[in-house]
């Protein structure tokens, strides 16, 4: 197995996938030419020219419509936004039409695209650009949304994205396109969408996390066992929706307690639906109230100071999983 | 008075041909009703003048047409007016619900466009679909069945009157956010383009959807891109209940892609020949060049907006001043004066349309309702 940063994982994906498959291609801002504003589709212009790398003007929605009525059309858009942020200008395409396409339709018209790009915070971007989005897109039938943590899943995930018949939401994190990991080299490499992983095995408190906030569940949990000899078990959820509750719930079986990470707002969040399905599949196995630890409720703001008292972090991570553990 | 932007454009092939489809746009506007140049009396006179002059152009063209087609180019447009009519009719009666958007008074335009597309090419309209829908094909029971959320209907009773669809007809929808399937038009044709396929996009919408940013986002793609689509704005001159004078800082709608370097005509939309000449000149730019094409095609909505608008937004005197040159009745006398068509053939055709017409209102009717097991089908494929 190589091992590879997130970035580069997405990018082979992209990149055996446009091999694989002639009707799909990549499509966003400063994707071709540029190598992408974040590097993701580095050297797939120069390999595969502007029929499958295709740079568009800033107009989000409209190459957003593009791309859904491509797929209407037959083809396999991968629709890079440099941001989530920015999907709001093309929300109307992802809502309206990509997710009640095929419904409303009658079953006849497939939406077989990606939209995908980094979501949730960044360094110090402030309050237009650190929107977490996934509640929002999470919340319409018709739409998948995936978020990987590790460059394997990254790679995996992505691939299965774009083989998907289905619209669906990939969000990356820019504080994690680095991060390295080791990756398999095989070709038809697929996580299918809709399962979770357990990120580390415990015993005494679960932790699910997504996105960025699976590293920092993780070495809370190292912390944890050092200290105070607790064994805290880590799920990755990976696919949000179709959201693998079984997973979960399995774990607060084992466990009886539960803390939700995540790098979202706590109002009517991804954890908010996850907290309600494990108390309505397992209310019984639970020994403390569920914990949650979210995103200030205010804008992301620009100082460093204050933007890490917005955001989720290890030692949040840590107070919770010891207040529901007692200690 | 103005000229317009169709005959200022190089592109503009009317004048070449003799087709005569660029309409005067200071005598399409609609009259203001505070502070009129024109008096309400004088607006059948001025009606009854382009009339004439339609007729002339009209004949010119029919005696170049098929008589098959042209044949068929009046049952579709007289089908569409007797089925949105009956549409009317039960909607009042509790049969059909929510949203209803009717056609009459356009069906030049739906008629006139598409009957010059060959059947591979894709469509996609905007919500008012009922007639668009048929004329590519699916049948009018279909249509109706899915008007009254019915199994039978063309999308299973899950999408009503503003989502008529049919893959096999390549019939991409009735959407219902203004102006968002100009945005899904152009990926179609971008998919077209993609595939060298060969086939062309008409994309329908109407003039408000013109303030919508879609619009202009798709129309620089499309120019830039070069791709082979047509959009078909259908200016019926009120979105909802607004006209289009408080609506629209600059009203040259066709002149819009001239900011796109966009090939572009104004056409007068209760002339189905000169919608079908000028559908025509686009299709041969999308085909042979692969460009495309704006044409504002103005026409004229007689009912309101949807069946819940009143209308108390204008005049009587307005609504019948373009029933004067109403588009069905300019075609008939043109092709009668052409003798192409008879009395006879008239009524032929008229009784064919209300027999389907009843005929899917009978198949609508009898049809099931969606089995509850549908409520969760189609959500995912």
């Amino acid at each position: 197995m190589a091992v590879l940063t997130i970035r580069d994982a997405l990018n082979q994906a992209l990149r055996e996938e446009i091999l694989r498959d002639e009707n799909v291609f990549v499509m966003g801002e400063e994707v071709a030419e540029y190598d992408g504003a974040y590097k993701v589709t580095r050297g797939l212009w120069k390999e595969f020219g502007d029929k499958r790398v295709v740079d568009t003007p800033i107009t989000e929605l409209g190459f957003a419509a593009v791309g859904v009525g491509a797929a209407m059309a037959g083809l396999r858009p991968v629709i890079e936004f440099m941001t989530w942020n920015f999907s709001v200008l093309a929300s109307d395409q992802i809502i309206n039409h990509a997710a009640a396409m095929l419904y409303m339709s009658g079953g006849q018209f497939k939406v077989p695209i990606v939209f995908r790009g980094p979501n949730g915070s960044a360094y110090q971007v402030s309050s237009q650009h650190s929107h977490a989005l996934e509640a929002m897109y999470a919340n319409f039938p018709g739409l998948k949304v995936v978020m990987p943590s590790t460059a394997a899943d990254a790679k995996g995930l992505l691939k299965a994205s774009i083989r998907d018949d289905n619209p669906v939401i990939f969000m990356e994190q820019e504080r994690m396109y680095g991060l390295k990991g080791e990756v398999p080299e095989d070709e038809d490499f697929i996580i299918p969408l809709g399962v979770a992983d357990v990120k580390r095995e415990g015993t005494d408190c679960t932790i699910v996390a997504r996105s960025m906030t699976v590293p920092l569940a993780i070495q809370a949990a190292e912390k944890i066992q050092q200290e105070f000899d607790v064994s805290v078990e880590v799920i990755d959820p990976r696919t949000i929706k179709p959201l693998d509750i079984d997973t979960i719930v399995n774990s607060v079986k084992k466990t009886n307690r539960l803390v939700i990470a995540e790098e979202s707002h706590a109002f009517a969040s991804v954890g908010a639906e996850i907290a309600y399905q494990v108390m309505d599949s397992a209310f019984d196995h639970l020994d403390a109230p569920i914990k949650r630890i979210s995103t200030a409720e205010t804008p992301i703001p620009y100082a460093k100071n204050l933007e890490a008292l917005a955001l989720p972090d290890v030692d949040k991570i840590i107070a919770a999983v010891k207040e529901v553990c007692y200690l | 008075m103005p000229k317009t932007a169709a005959t200022k454009k190089k592109t503009t092939a009317s004048a070449k041909n003799g087709s005569g489809s660029v309409a005067s746009r200071a005598s399409g506007n609609p009259v203001k009703r505070n502070g009129t140049q024109v008096s309400e009396a004088d607006i059948v006179e001025l009606a009854k003048n382009e009339y004439q002059k339609r007729r002339k152009s009209q004949l010119e063209a029919i005696k170049k047409t098929d008589k098959k087609l042209l044949r068929e180019m009046l049952y579709q447009m007289v089908l569409g007016r007797r089925f949105e009519e009956k549409c009317a009719e039960v909607y009042r009666m509790g049969k059909i619900g929510g949203f209803c958007h009717l056609y009459i008074g356009q069906e030049a335009i739906a008629v006139g466009s598409m009957l010059a597309l060959k059947p591979e090419d894709m469509v996609i309209t905007s919500y008012r679909d009922h007639v668009q829908a048929m004329v590519k094909g699916i049948s009018p029971e279909a249509v109706m069945a899915e008007l009254y959320g019915k199994i039978g209907g063309c999308v299973k009773g899950k999408g009503g009157s503003m989502h008529m669809f049919s893959a096999e007809h390549e019939f991409f929808g009735g959407h219902g956010i203004v102006g968002g399937q100009i945005g899904v038009g152009t990926g179609m044709a971008y998919a077209a383009k993609y595939k060298g396929s060969g086939q062309v996009t008409l994309c329908f919408f109407g003039e408000a959807a013109v303030n919508q940013g879609i619009f202009h986002e798709s129309l620089n793609m499309a120019q830039l891109w070069k791709l082979p689509v047509i959009y078909i704005c259908e200016n019926n001159q009120y979105g909802m209940g607004t006209s289009q004078e408080r609506a629209m800082s600059s009203r040259n709608i066709a002149k819009k892609a001239d900011a796109f370097e966009m090939a572009n005509e104004f056409v007068d939309g209760m002339d189905v020949m000169a919608v079908r000449d000028a559908t025509n000149r686009a299709i041969d730019r999308a085909t042979k060049d692969s460009l495309p094409t704006l044409l504002e095609i103005r026409a004229y909505r007689y009912m309101g907006h949807s069946m819940s608008d009143p209308g108390n937004y204008r005049t009587r005197e307005e609504i019948a001043k373009y029933q004067e040159r109403d588009p069905i009745v300019l075609f008939k006398d043109s092709l009668k004066e052409a003798k192409v068509l008879s009395d006879k053939d008239f009524e032929a055709i008229e009784k064919d349309a209300v027999e389907t017409t009843e005929r899917a209102l009978k198949f609508a009717d009898e049809s099931p309702l969606p089995d509850p097991s549908e409520l969760l089908t189609d959500v995912y494929a």
